[in-house]
């Protein structure tokens, strides 16, 4: 369980994340949303450490981890992927698999064998099946479509085996039909993976339609949690963030 | 282009006898190269290629170790060369001042380079692309002010003079020149062999990882900072073996051993031979002594010549010879494939 306390965060006077407490329970699917610079990469930058925070608590299954190093943190299970996918150009697609599962081995400072480790294949295998890259093994990863750099970034972070994966913006930058594709896949690996999954999403028709529950941020405090229906009919959700366009969607 | 072909041949054969295959293929090649290098005073009785092989291995051992840093882990070091000039020193004043046999002051140099390396390293590999550059300079420039103004113990700028004694050991006579060229050629295949494992090891990948994307890496769980340091005091180990191998040759080290040109003589071999491939600055070393070695013949302009050379491979090529090679194969091979 992921339990977050108090959370908070400043860049000079704005507060970035103001005060958040928030429970995601093992195996739950939750979507954050919120308007542009509610805070929502900020809140997924606290969690994995690639910010520190001014305070508050990061507690993974009873362990805090707040302001701990990215390294630490992803040691402990948490995940992420990121808004613009972050990978590795110059390798292949295996090469790329194979590599993280020696980080998460503790194997990527050995000098003396040859790579790859035949004790790293088996777990790289089975993830390039689950996001269907295995026929793309051999293609060096900056010549792989957008929409696959994004499934190889979610692929780096789910061959460490997390037990809880941030995905930020999964569906950034893609056409409508690849959108659908992505998040299919998305759902699909939580379905089977039995894992925490917390997604940032900016559109509402995704949302609705996949995610059990939703977190509204909003200048960096918690406007509302629920489910699509609870947030739908919340009257301070609609005024703050969907406002006309939702009442258009909804007539 | 050796990653191609590892590529390849994973998809042929597990794993597993792909990366012991390949390994085996590595050794294979180094006994092979150094059979014909160590055969070749049976059929020259030239001195001067044999002088000329001994600073290609003086020179391949320190080009090659930059490029552990340049091309496979993105640290470009401006300051290498002061490791090549702390391996001639120490090895230099070792045997003059102690007297001990030539195995021993090798290791102790190579224990001091270490540890030196790592206080260095300590400080640079934190710092960013351009700031690293330049504060391996000041190391640099540090070190080689340091040899000038010691004069009672490094001799100033008239280096270490009155020669570096060479004690047989093993049967083996440094002051025949046979034998050191043939310890020259054995050091820097070994080398070339330990620093291609250390490429092609889950820690070569790793260095991979860090050039290419380092915040990505930290998020996979990776040190980058330890990964960085140790491949710095990894490569000046190699750098150093380069200038032990100078001092041996010239019997001596000078000042010019342990200044910045040293390190931009280095940059320069990795842009002429290529950064991509494991080989490529053995490659530049030897287009860069030949080219020296000769046009110091014809003008005494050798470095407007230099840097015309330079700027071709720089902006004709934008990339080493070895790259562009390799660069030509790969992409024949894709056509080939296409068909």
């Amino acid at each position: 369980m992921l339990e977050i306390r108090n959370l908070a965060k400043s860049f000079g006077g704005v507060k970035a994340t103001n005060d958040v407490t928030l429970d995601f329970p093992d195996g739950s699917l939750t979507a954050v949303i919120g308007p542009n610079g509610a805070g929502k990469s900020t809140f997924f930058n606290l969690i994995t450490g690639a910010l520190r925070p001014d305070s508050g608590q990061v507690l993974l299954d009873g362990v805090d981890l707040a302001g701990r190093s990215p390294p630490e943190i992803v040691r402990h299970g948490i995940g992420r992927a990121f808004q613009v996918a972050s990978i590795f150009k110059s390798l292949t697609v295996q090469e790329t698999m194979l590599a993280a599962v020696s980080a998460d081995q503790r194997t990527s400072a050995v000098l003396h064998k040859r790579f790859p480790l035949p004790e790293t294949r088996d777990r790289a295998e089975h993830v390039m099946e689950l996001l269907g890259l295995a026929g793309k093994r051999n293609r060096t990863a900056a010549t792989l479509s957008h929409g696959d750099q994004k499934l190889l970034d979610i692929a780096l972070a789910l061959v460490l085996e997390p037990k809880v994966l941030l995905l930020d913006e999964p569906t950034a930058g893609m056409g409508p039909e690849e959108r659908w594709r992505m998040i299919d896949k998305v759902r699909e690996l939580w379905d089977t993976q039995k894992i925490t999954v917390v997604f940032i999403e900016h559109d509402m028709d995704i949302v609705f339609k996949i995610a059990p529950k939703i977190v509204v941020l909003c200048y960096g405090r918690i406007l509302a949690t629920g489910t699509p229906d609870e947030i739908r009919n919340n009257s301070a959700v609609i005024e703050a963030y969907l406002g006309t366009e939702h009442a258009g969607a909804a007539a | 282009m050796t990653e191609l072909e590892a590529g390849r041949a994973e998809t042929l054969v597990p794993v597993r006898s792909g990366a012991a295959l390949q390994r085996y293929r590595d050794v294979l090649i180094a006994l092979v190269a150094f059979a014909v290098l160590a055969s070749l005073p049976l059929f020259t009785g030239s001195k001067a290629l044999l002088d000329f092989l001994i600073r290609c291995s003086a020179y391949g051992l320190f080009a090659t170790s930059l490029n552990l840093l340049v091309g496979y882990t993105g640290l470009t070091s401006f300051g290498h060369g002061m490791f090549f000039g702390l391996g001639a020193y120490s090895f230099g004043l070792i045997m003059q001042k102690l007297g001990v046999p030539i195995p021993v002051a090798f290791v102790a140099t190579l224990a001091i380079t270490a540890v030196i390396a790592a206080i260095i390293g300590a400080i640079c590999v934190r710092l960013k692309e351009i700031y690293f550059a330049f504060v391996t300079l000041a190391f640099q420039m540090l070190i080689h002010s340091t040899i000038l103004s010691w004069a009672s113990f490094t001799g100033g700028d008239q280096g270490l003079r009155g020669g570096i004694p060479r004690p047989v050991f093993l049967g083996i006579n440094l002051a025949n020149h046979v034998h050191l060229y043939i310890a020259s050629c054995a050091l820097l295949i070994l080398g070339l062999l330990a620093m291609r494992q250390i490429a092609q090891s889950p820690f070569g990948y790793t260095l991979r990882m860090i050039r290419d994307n380092a915040a990505r890496a930290s998020f996979l769980g990776i040190d980058v900072w330890r990964a960085k340091l140790t491949v710095f005091v990894l490569a000046a180990l190699f750098a150093s073996m380069g200038g032990m191998v100078m001092a041996l040759f010239v019997s001596g080290a000078y000042p010019e051993f342990a200044y910045w040109t040293i390190s931009g003589e280095g940059i320069f071999i990795n842009m002429l031979g290529g950064v991509s491939t494991f080989l490529g600055p053995m490659v530049g070393t030897v287009l860069l002594l030949l080219l020296n070695d000769t046009v110091t013949r014809f003008t005494e302009y050798h470095g407007i010549v230099l840097g015309v050379v330079i700027l071709f491979f720089a902006l004709g090529l934008r990339k080493g010879l070895l790259d562009f090679v390799a660069d030509w194969f790969a992409h024949r091979r894709e056509t080939g494939e296409g068909r």
